[in-house]
């Protein structure tokens, strides 16, 4: 029988007999489950896995009906931005943008940010921004989002004020490293909280804390805080997206309702998420760019559905450049980003992505 | 309805498919709905004009489905409605 093509986690393709695609769906799941001792798929799931990878059309889609939706991160810049943001340069302002996503591309919902898309930066600027949201809000059907990153990095010298828990720790100054971080937290949640504030001010429908806990568990903890903070004294729907599978832990003892943060993986991470009032999570799952996609694809669906497994509220999983199972690539490649999109929906279970 | 009432995919489609008097599969048809869409003035992808637009729109939508949003409540706000 004729080999698969398919790709690896770089985006180059990769001819592989039907065995090994087999074998690596079972591995990629295998290495999930026992990282986040999860169960593995199911054998109708491989099933559906292998006939997916097994079809030689260039693209694959859900069945009718089992449509989902969409929520955006990054905001506008992917349009107007420059590589930096995987964004095409194009000379739109915001709005413009923000109506060419609704209007000719069909998103079910985007986002108003900053080209530098952290909430410290956005912080000094925004009166800019609630001017933004304002002028889609009344352009525009689909919920408008304001989205940032919490980004706690920025925080730490020699951007911020705070000694840096990377300089400290290869010293083996544990102590003040954690207090570095504990200090680090507080002003990243006023700033999040403030902005967070600002936007409901305005009438924004939701805010989106994009990739969250990239600085490990003291983001996470601040995020948290400001998610309750949020459900309780806003009527923004709340969005948390995250960096990375796994929470880093930095600081190590940092606990959100006596759960340890540090170590969490995206069933751990919804937990939280769900308990501090969000609407919406986001897990991710990286992509190892030397394994094939039908590996990473099966490890990513099997730590997403046991979020949806267990979920109260929806799960939107990160599927995009380097996570989800698409591969690490500027430009991901459709044959492989629509057999990931479509096997995050029929077997993962995600309420959009 | 995941935004304002955190409900999952199945039950947000049956919550809106029953609001709007379809079957879920015609919620997920885009000739059904572009045409539902258009006698129920809720905004429609091609620019036509008279049709409800932007604010205009959702603030129908809100109406229809029954939900509170934030920025048609400000509207409503800066109205004295």
């Amino acid at each position: 029988m004729a080999d698969i093509q398919t790709r690896m986690g770089d985006g180059y393709s990769v001819s592989m007999t039907r065995e090994e695609v087999r074998e690596d769906l079972v591995a990629g799941s295998a290495d999930a489950a026992r990282r986040g001792k999860i169960p593995v798929l199911q054998p109708d799931e491989f099933d559906y896995l292998f006939e997916m990878f097994a079809s030689p059309t260039r693209i694959w889609g859900v069945e009718r009906g089992h449509e989902a939706v969409l929520t955006k991160d990054g905001s506008t810049n992917s349009l107007y931005s420059a590589q930096l943001s995987s964004g095409v340069g194009l000379p739109l302002s915001r709005e413009q943008a923000f109506r060419t996503f609704e209007r000719a591309f069909g998103f079910d919902s985007m986002e108003i940010g900053h080209t530098d898309y952290s909430v410290k930066p956005a912080k000094p600027i925004v009166v800019l921004e609630q001017n933004h949201v304002e002028a889609v809000l009344h352009t525009t059907i689909i919920p408008v989002f304001y989205g940032f990153m919490p980004n706690l990095g920025l925080y730490y010298r020699p951007d911020g004020p705070f000694p840096n828990p990377s300089d400290l720790l290869p010293k083996g100054q544990i102590a003040e490293a954690r207090a570095a971080t504990e200090e680090a937290l507080e002003a990243c949640y006023a700033d999040l909280v403030w902005m967070t504030g600002k936007m409901d001010e305005v009438g924004a429908d939701g805010i989106n804390y994009d990739t969250t806990a990239s600085t490990g568990d003291g983001e996470f903890y601040a995020t948290l805080r400001a998610v309750e903070w949020a459900a309780k004294n806003t009527n923004l729907a709340v969005e948390v997206g995250m960096a990375a599978e796994c929470v880093l832990g930095f600081h190590g003892q940092l606990e959100y309702n006596g759960k340890r943060l540090a170590g969490m993986w995206p069933h751990q991470q919804m937990k939280v998420v769900e308990e501090a009032g969000a609407h919406i999570f986001g897990p991710v799952v990286n992509t190892n760019s030397r394994r094939s996609t039908p590996w990473n694809l099966a490890r990513a669906i099997t730590f997403v559905k046991a979020c949806t497994a267990e979920a109260k509220i929806p799960i939107h999983p990160n599927v995009g450049m380097g996570v989800g199972g698409v591969p690490m690539f500027e430009t991901p490649p459709i044959d492989v980003v629509t057999r990931c999109s479509a096997a995050m929906v029929e077997i993962g279970k995600a309420d959009g992505l | 309805m995941q935004l304002t009432k955190k409900m999952r995919l199945d039950e947000a489609k049956q919550y809106v498919a029953g609001k709007l008097g379809v079957s879920v599969m015609d919620l997920c048809d885009s000739t059904v709905m572009r045409r539902l869409r258009e006698e129920l003035d809720i905004g429609v992808i091609t620019a036509v004009a008279g049709a409800a637009k932007g604010l205009e729109a959702k603030a129908r939508i809100a109406d229809l489905l029954d939900v509170r949003i934030n920025c048609v409540e400000r509207l409503k706000n800066k109205m004295g409605l």
